[in-house]
């Protein structure tokens, strides 16, 4: 049909954020072994428990296999051919921004990321990560002020070692998967959030992760800790240039929530997919899992991805504490040769847990769009619920859609709820927008984020006109 | 009728339209001139060519014009996108209106008004302009403020949108509206609403087509001219009393004048 065709040349979108950043960098040599993870160890001062991590953790990635359950094509990774340590050069302790290299902050700019004191960003707090160090952490004096810690994880290391000790790798254990295992190893930096005792975190903080180095993979890891009664809106953004080559994406993320604590975990994911034939772009696997430890705790996450030749994610919740919360908002829009493969796991294990998945996925051009979600009642989650609901949207004919729902009961005396549909862009919905003076154009991106709707309305405020803009920009384009 | 003198130029002028979809002839030959203050109505069986021909006026891609031309002030809009005929000032009030799951029905009707306003040069209205405005037409089909937090139609009553509809045409002013079947579904009080809606909004610049198979809609809003069709044609054309004759004779009545051409 025609108008089928002209959905799918609309959905083409040039990639914003593909310049490359000209910077002298220091990269160590290609290739992973015992002496590079004592080099990256020893590049970043760090103590003698957190290399024994990363030496335990690669004995253990070196016995595992890559994962090959996911309906996932792609060319097998040489983990060999990566540089899993490249830093922009600067001096060597920087004790404000006004050291910070300017091309870095033009390039934060760029991306609509400001870090300098006059222009930042009035009521959030940004930790900027380049290739695989932290670049600046605006609003720290004034997050200290109420006893909040957000800082780069090295950072931490360094000024929190007894936290890091604590609760590193507690959520996700080195040996949980080959991604967090590898990750475990080589991780560079990521972020670092404390929230004290009754404190709500006064602004919002997010993160924004830029890769520019083609030949090097980024490794961050973030942790967030939600002392009793407190909470936390944490963001995160991505976004890396366009490159012929995949550069391998392969994050950590833990969150511990204590009694009464709640966090909510924003993404907006946009890293460069390749172009319109699949060659580039980011292979994106992630780990992220919260654990709900204290009662009446609440982990929420919500992402948008966008970006990505690959995306595997499954972002999760271990429920233990009695009566905690677990919630996943997502959406996912792949295109031209984009593959995703991403839901969630709501563990439950404390009675009266309570779950909520919403996935949306759309999907265009040639790509291939699953969502793979797994809820699991333990013995003990007597009284707890879920609801999931998964929707998808297709656009055009060649692009698929898959849901994988696995359900796991070992507990009588709980619901699990199990909603999915399937839609498509029709003719006549498109034609009644249009005879309203709607292009057609606006016409398809009023529909999609209609059909978003849902996962918009948990995003933050200013991410929520952000994701909602972003998928207009990757909808509109070409048409006629 | 069309020989009548007149005092302007005519709003809408279809020359001897055929269309088909997927190779099969729909509309065979019809012409139709609409000029400003007239009402016309187009009665006829289903299937006769009633709806496609007023989906074709507004642009429905799935039709091909075989043969013929519209004008709408003169100009050709055959080429023209559905988008394009809307902001110049071409309103198609559906029969069935189009339900769109998680659109708000305010922002739609927004987009919409700013899209016709910007092509009329007009300032384009920010949400606390826009409300005040649609404050004002939501009066004219009596119509209550949360229809707007809705979804653009979703589980609306059949009247509720069809006065959706009468929203929009208040919203948008055009200078033509062809309102197709908007008085099927409807009862007697919902009727009432949408008519005098329809009359508040029309005036001497305007031309109003309705569709319809019922006298009853024509009792409250009186034609100038009634259109038979029947296979892609329009088989007979006459005044208002044609429809009075046709409800007391039905469509079988019709038939003979196809014998007699």
């Amino acid at each position: 049909m025609v108008n089928e065709n002209l959905v799918q040349e609309s959905v083409k979108e040039p990639y914003k954020y593909g310049f490359v950043t000209d910077i002298e960098t220091e990269k160590i040599e290609k290739g992973l072994n015992e002496d590079i993870i004592k080099l990256i160890s020893h590049k970043k001062e760090e103590p003698q428990f957190l290399l024994d991590f990363r030496l335990k953790a690669f004995k253990k990635w070196k016995k595992m296999k890559e994962p090959d359950w996911a309906a996932l094509g792609y060319k097998k990774i040489d983990y060999q051919d990566i540089i899993y340590y490249s830093a922009p050069k600067q001096k060597e302790k920087i004790s404000s921004l006004d050291e910070v290299d300017p091309k870095l902050l033009e390039t934060f700019d760029k991306l609509g990321i400001p870090l300098t004191e006059q222009k930042k960003l009035t009521n959030v707090a940004v930790d900027a990560v380049f290739d695989s160090v932290s670049i600046a952490t605006t609003f720290r004096e004034e997050l200290a002020e109420h006893g909040v810690i957000f800082c780069s994880i090295s950072e931490a290391v360094k000024n929190h070692a007894d936290l890091i000790e604590k609760y590193l790798g507690t959520v996700v254990p080195t040996s949980d998967n080959y991604f967090a295992a590898l990750n475990s190893a080589v991780f560079s930096d990521g972020s670092f959030v404390y929230i004290p005792k009754g404190v709500t975190c006064p602004m919002d903080l997010s993160s924004y992760f830029r890769i520019n180095s083609g030949d090097s993979g980024q490794f961050e890891r973030t942790l967030i800790i939600a002392e009793e009664s407190s909470s936390v809106s944490y963001l995160e953004g991505c976004t890396a240039p366009m490159f012929d080559t995949n550069t391998l994406h392969a994050a950590v993320v833990e969150l511990i929530a204590l009694d009464d604590a709640s966090i909510k975990y924003s993404t907006v994911q946009n890293w460069y997919a390749g172009n319109e034939e699949g060659i580039g772009g980011i292979f994106n696997f992630v780990t992220k899992r919260g654990k709900c430890l204290g009662k009446r705790s609440k982990i929420s996450w919500s992402q948008v991805e966008t970006g990505s030749a690959i995306t595997w994610k499954y972002p999760s919740c271990l429920l233990l504490g009695e009566e905690s919360v677990g919630e996943f908002y997502s959406v996912a829009l792949t295109n031209n040769l984009q593959q995703a493969d991403t839901g969630t796991k709501m563990i439950h294990i404390g009675p009266k847990t309570k779950s909520t998945i919403v996935s949306k996925g759309i999907s265009a051009g040639n790509s291939k769009n699953s969502y793979r979600g797994l809820v699991k009642m333990g013995t003990k989650a007597t009284g707890s619920r879920n609801y999931s609901q998964c929707d998808s949207m297709l656009i055009g004919d060649q692009a698929s859609a898959n849901t994988f729902p696995y359900i796991k009961s070992q507990q009588p005396n709980s619901e699990i709820e199990h909603e999915a549909t399937t839609c498509r862009i029709s003719e006549d919905q498109l034609f009644y927008l249009q005879s309203r003076g709607i292009e057609f154009e606006e016409a398809v991106s009023m529909m999609v984020s209609g059909f978003c709707r849902d996962v918009f309305n948990q995003l933050p405020m200013e991410f929520a006109a952000e994701a909602d803009k972003l998928l207009a920009l990757k909808l509109e384009g070409s048409v006629g | 009728m069309q020989s009548k003198m007149k005092e302007s130029d005519p709003i809408l002028e279809v020359e001897n339209l055929s269309a088909s979809t997927d190779n099969l002839p729909i509309l065979k030959g019809v012409s139709l001139t609409v000029y400003p203050g007239e009402i016309h109505a187009i009665m006829g069986r289903n299937g006769c060519g009633k709806s496609t021909l007023s989906k074709i006026i507004a642009g429905h891609p799935s039709y091909n014009i075989t043969n013929g031309e519209i004008k709408f002030f003169g100009e050709n809009i055959n080429s023209l996108e559905p988008e394009e005929r809307s902001q110049s000032g071409i309103f198609l009030g559906f029969q069935y209106p189009i339900e769109i799951p998680g659109v708000s029905n305010l922002e739609f009707l927004r987009v919409s008004t700013n899209a016709r306003r910007k092509f009329l040069n007009k300032e384009e209205l920010d949400t606390f302009d826009f409300e005040e405005l649609v404050k004002e037409k939501l009066e004219i089909v009596k119509m209550d403020h949360a229809f707007l937090s809705r979804s653009v139609n979703q589980g609306f009553s059949g009247g509720e949108k069809k006065r959706n509809e009468i929203l929009q045409m208040a919203l948008l002013e055009p200078k033509i509206a062809i309102l197709d079947e908007t008085d099927s579904g409807l009862d007697i009080d919902a009727l009432r609403i949408v008519a005098s809606g329809i009359k508040k909004i029309s005036n001497a610049q305007t031309g109003i087509i309705l569709i319809t198979h019922y006298q009853r809609l024509l009792d409250e809003i009186k034609p100038n001219y009634v259109h038979v069709m029947s296979d892609g044609q329009i088989i007979k054309t006459g005044e208002s009393d044609l429809a009075l004759e046709l409800e007391e004779k039905g469509y079988e009545w019709t038939d003979n004048f196809i014998k007699e051409t």
